[in-house]
């Protein structure tokens, strides 16, 4: 009669599952996990970036564990992470030595290093290609590496941060460097006013859709004046852990791919004015949300009335996890509390 | 049977240690919110995550356990909350009240009363009892470190002016020892005096929410009220279970298919066991 | 009015300065201000070094224009903010020993429920417009440990009528209220614990002249029958003329005059004080 039911409750979730892999199964096609990781890569750094986990191959799976379900991929790729011992936290990545694919600036034509444009899909016309199902894909894979084989490698140069330049001129509001260890959001919980090693994390992990919505409000009115783009790079950064026997020396254990943002806002600076800066940096390449956070970050700094610059409001919500999870709760039942809802009712009236 | 390729209870050893840290300091300090580093779940946040990482945390091989939601100890939350720390554990799990060791629970208190042996670990979804006064979690804190409870008190006056009655339904704020204003998570009204100097311990977690706090045995807890308003109870005057005709528990209210409507048992373990008594 | 008494409340020396100022205008001598701008650093010296006193049972005015500083002064007192420097101290708090702006946040809530009432020009800031008129008074009595709920409603019931609203309207909500009722709901909040010393900052500024009046005498009559202390501002002489003792006059963040009332309206002596009074006739 109802799904709390008064038994039978374990009969039900199982007959609930076979029903979810009957949908999941959907066809005798199957999608390979190595597909997912490559032909739907901007799902899988999403799901990593809200996961907090860089690992394409799991993100890969749990997108094929779920339907595609941004939020029950996340979800796997956390509870997973939750079983992980931490054996050792790697040194700090410094960005500007980023191998980077991708570089512009909204600022300047002409930056140090250049512009490269990399992969876009900004210039592109959103045309839906109705050949595509023909498609051969080792076909065409084949081709663009025959013609990249082709071509001769470039010499790859560390381009300096365009902020660097506005910072020697003194028009940057400098953040102290601070080299206490960062608070760790996945390993105590968020204490007001937060750190900003807490908040970066926070909005690195947050729900792309959220903080998207957010940034889209501050510019539209509910914030500061529109910012400028001083700066988006995507590409690779090194990963190393220290080596246990010498703490000079270090160990490469990889590289993972990022999206990093600048903007720059005016900002009050006693009588004069300078630039203030917002960060961004996400997993992957995901950079409406990098750029988003970047927005967020300068209007926490700022403060003021509206709900962007209220750090409770932007830190406290943005939770993939927790959003869908409290929400979702919503459809468990609550027949005692509702009881008791309807008794205080009764009483007033009677 | 266990999945062998998690560690028992599923967290990591360093996890379960850090979260018993959280629950020692919640027992030295009834009723204050000790926050903690919550650890993601293969179950929802808002599903129990609190309340489970305090069973994942405290149980071993020997223990008993119990899963409730809306006292029902069949309910899908239940099952599928039990059915997550069989597969991680393998601990023997029972219906009956008196045989558990650790009950895990959403919303209810068992009808018989606990004793030292067992801990009843609930789930919250909301930890702050002032969160419906104040949203900002910086101002709460500091209302708890300054025992300032002035805005509860007032809502429950606003309550009295309007409709003559104190209107808060479940969760219905209690004073733990004297010191600290507590949330007794979503439970009835009904359920509040149970925890009033009771011998077992509570435990409270709330995993979205990162907090635990705790009833250590024989504290005082008492629902607010004021002086010349007694506190005063969900109200079944009249009403009995329809299968075991018991008028002095927790009712759920229901309707057949002709719309006709009847009470049961919220209980469905005490239920039983008060029909399995009757028949012998 | 008991001048030879120990004053209710007595502020020595405050400052609230906007900016970190400079040595110009530091030095109280140099001619580096403009009104209450420092032309050198872009200070503002809001509250300029005032020292008052208030005594038992006398309502003292502060008169002056918009920015004279005379709602700073207020709401330093009531812990809107802290003040950049001076002190001020209540004879019911510490037995005068100790500032106020040295209370902690539990102490500050003590005073502002119990020793001291405040009514704001803006009913908004010193209303729970939503809650009942009832219970607006009533946060003060629970904020001051009673829990007898029975009581709290006599107590609305009391000081309601006091400012006459009639006990029917106790359980609505400001909100619905007119101007000047809000304005007599914010009174009797303030009054609930019988207070030492109330804060009215331009309490009739805004209200149709006919109400102004009425909440005037309304004050007037409070003062008869409770022997309260009362701080008064406003920006209006005809207001301070009709409660005030003694006044004080305040120009640019200072005072330029002060002395009883009637002495200050029949021969003022600053050139500001002439202005005011001549504005009047």
């Amino acid at each position: 009669m109802t799904y709390v039911a008064v038994s039978g409750g374990k009969e039900a979730i199982e007959a609930s599952i076979k029903l979810l892999d009957f949908y999941k199964g959907g066809t005798e096609k199957d999608v390979e996990i190595e597909a997912i990781e490559n032909k739907l890569s901007l799902l899988v750094d999403r799901v990593m970036g809200e996961a907090g986990l860089y690992s394409k191959t799991y993100a890969a799976l749990a997108i094929k564990q779920c339907e595609g379900s941004m939020e029950e991929a996340v979800f796997l790729l956390r509870a997973y992470r939750s079983t992980l011992t931490r054996n050792y936290y790697t040194n700090v990545v410094n960005t500007s030595e980023m191998r980077i694919v991708r570089r512009i600036s909204a600022a300047f034509k002409d930056i140090i290093g250049g512009q490269i444009l990399g992969a876009s899909y900004d210039y592109t016309h959103r045309l839906i290609n109705f050949d595509l199902d023909k498609e051969k894909a080792a076909e065409l894979r084949r081709e663009v590496l025959d013609m990249l084989g082709a071509q001769e490698p470039e010499e790859i140069s560390l381009c300096p941060r365009v902020s660097d330049e506005l910072r020697k001129e003194g028009l940057i509001e400098q953040y102290a460097q601070d080299d206490k260890p960062p608070h760790d959001v996945t390993m105590s919980m968020l204490e007001f006013p937060a750190d900003r090693s807490a908040r970066l994390q926070t909005l690195a992990r947050a729900d792309t859709g959220f903080i998207s919505g957010l940034a889209y409000s501050a510019l539209r009115g509910f914030g500061q004046e529109h910012p400028t783009v001083g700066e988006l790079r995507c590409g690779y950064v090194e990963l190393c852990v220290p080596y246990p026997l010498d703490e000079q020396e270090e160990i490469y254990i990889g590289e993972v791919l990022l999206t990093e943002v600048e903007c720059f806002n005016k900002a009050d600076d006693k009588e004069q004015l300078k630039l203030a800066v917002g960060y961004g940096a996400v997993f992957g390449r995901n950079e409406t949300k990098a750029i988003s956070m970047a927005v967020i970050d300068r209007e926490l700094d700022h403060g003021g009335p509206y709900p962007t610059q209220n750090e409770e409001f932007v830190l406290m919500h943005g939770d993939s996890l927790e959003m869908n999870g409290f929400i979702s709760h919503l459809k468990l039942p609550h027949y005692v509390t509702f009881q008791s809802k309807l008794d205080a009712v009764r009483k007033t009236r009677a | 049977m266990m999945n062998r390729n998690y560690n028992f209870a599923f967290l990591d050893e360093g996890s379960k240690r850090e979260i018993r840290r959280a629950a020692l300091k919640a027992v030295a300090i009834p009723g204050y919110q000790v926050s903690f580093g919550s650890r993601e779940l293969p179950i929802g946040r808002g599903w129990g995550t609190g309340g489970i990482q305090l069973t994942l945390s405290l149980i071993g091989p020997e223990d008993v356990l119990k899963v409730i939601d809306q006292g029902s100890d069949e309910s899908v939350n239940a099952v599928n909350i039990k059915k997550f720390i069989g597969l991680c554990t393998d601990v023997e799990t029972t219906t009956k009240t008196s045989e558990a060791t650790v009950i895990q629970t959403r919303h209810r208190i068992p009808e018989v009363p606990l004793t030292n042996r067992q801990i009843l670990i609930f789930q919250v979804p909301i930890p702050e009892p002032l969160r419906i006064v104040e949203a900002r979690e910086e101002v709460t804190k500091k209302m708890h470190a300054e025992k300032d409870y002035a805005p509860i008190w007032l809502q429950l006056y606003e309550s009295l002016v309007k409709y003559n009655k104190v209107t808060i339904a479940s969760e219905y704020p209690c004073m733990v020892s004297g010191r600290y204003m507590m949330n007794p998570s979503p439970i009835p009204k009904f359920d509040n005096p149970k925890l009033h100097r009771a011998e077992c311990l509570y435990l409270f977690g709330a995993g979205r929410e990162k907090k635990i706090y705790a009833i250590p045995p024989y504290t005082e807890v008492i629902s607010l009220a004021f002086d010349d308003i007694p506190f005063e109870k969900e109200n079944f005057k009249g009403k009995k279970c329809r299968l075991c005709g018991s008028e002095n528990t927790y009712l759920d209210e229901m309707f057949d298919q002709h719309g006709d409507r009847f009470y049961q048992c919220s209980d469905t373990s005490y239920c039983q066991e008060v029909r399995d008594y009757v028949s012998g | 009015m008991y001048l030879d008494e120990a004053p209710v409340l007595s502020v020595k020396n405050l400052v609230v300065r906007y900016g970190a100022g400079c040595g110009l205008c530091r030095d109280r001598t140099s001619q580096s201000m403009e009104k209450n701008r420092c032309m050198a650093c872009g200070a503002v010296w809001a509250v300029n070094d005032i020292s008052l006193d208030v005594y038992p049972g006398e309502v003292l005015g502060i008169v002056g224009e918009s920015g004279s500083g005379k709602t700073t002064l207020m709401r330093a007192l009531y812990f809107d903010f802290i003040p950049t420097s001076g002190s001020a101290v209540l004879r019911d708090y510490k037995n005068g020993e100790k500032s106020i702006w040295e209370a902690s946040s539990a102490e500050q809530r003590m005073l502002k429920n119990s020793v001291m009432g405040m009514v704001y020009q803006n009913p908004v800031m010193g209303l729970r417009m939503d809650y009942s008129a009832a219970s607006n008074i009533a946060e003060k009595i629970i904020a001051a440990g009673s829990r007898n709920a029975a009581k709290m409603t006599e107590r609305a019931a009391e000081l309601l009528a006091a400012v006459e609203i009639m006990t029917s309207r106790m359980s609505e909500a400001p909100r619905n209220f007119s101007g000047g009722m809000q304005q007599r709901v914010q009174i009797s909040k303030a009054l609930a614990n019988n207070p030492a010393l109330l804060l009215l900052d331009e309490v009739t500024t805004g209200l149709d002249l006919s109400v102004q009046a009425k909440v005037l005498d309304l004050i007037r009559k409070i003062k008869a029958k409770y022997g309260i202390s009362i701080l008064l501002v406003s920006h209006d002489l005809a207001v301070i003329r009709m409660l005030a003792d003694r006044t004080i006059v305040m120009l640019d963040g200072k005072i330029v005059e002060s002395g009883l009332t009637d002495q200050i309206l029949e021969d003022p002596q600053d050139v500001y004080t002439q202005q005011l009074v001549h504005s009047l006739i």
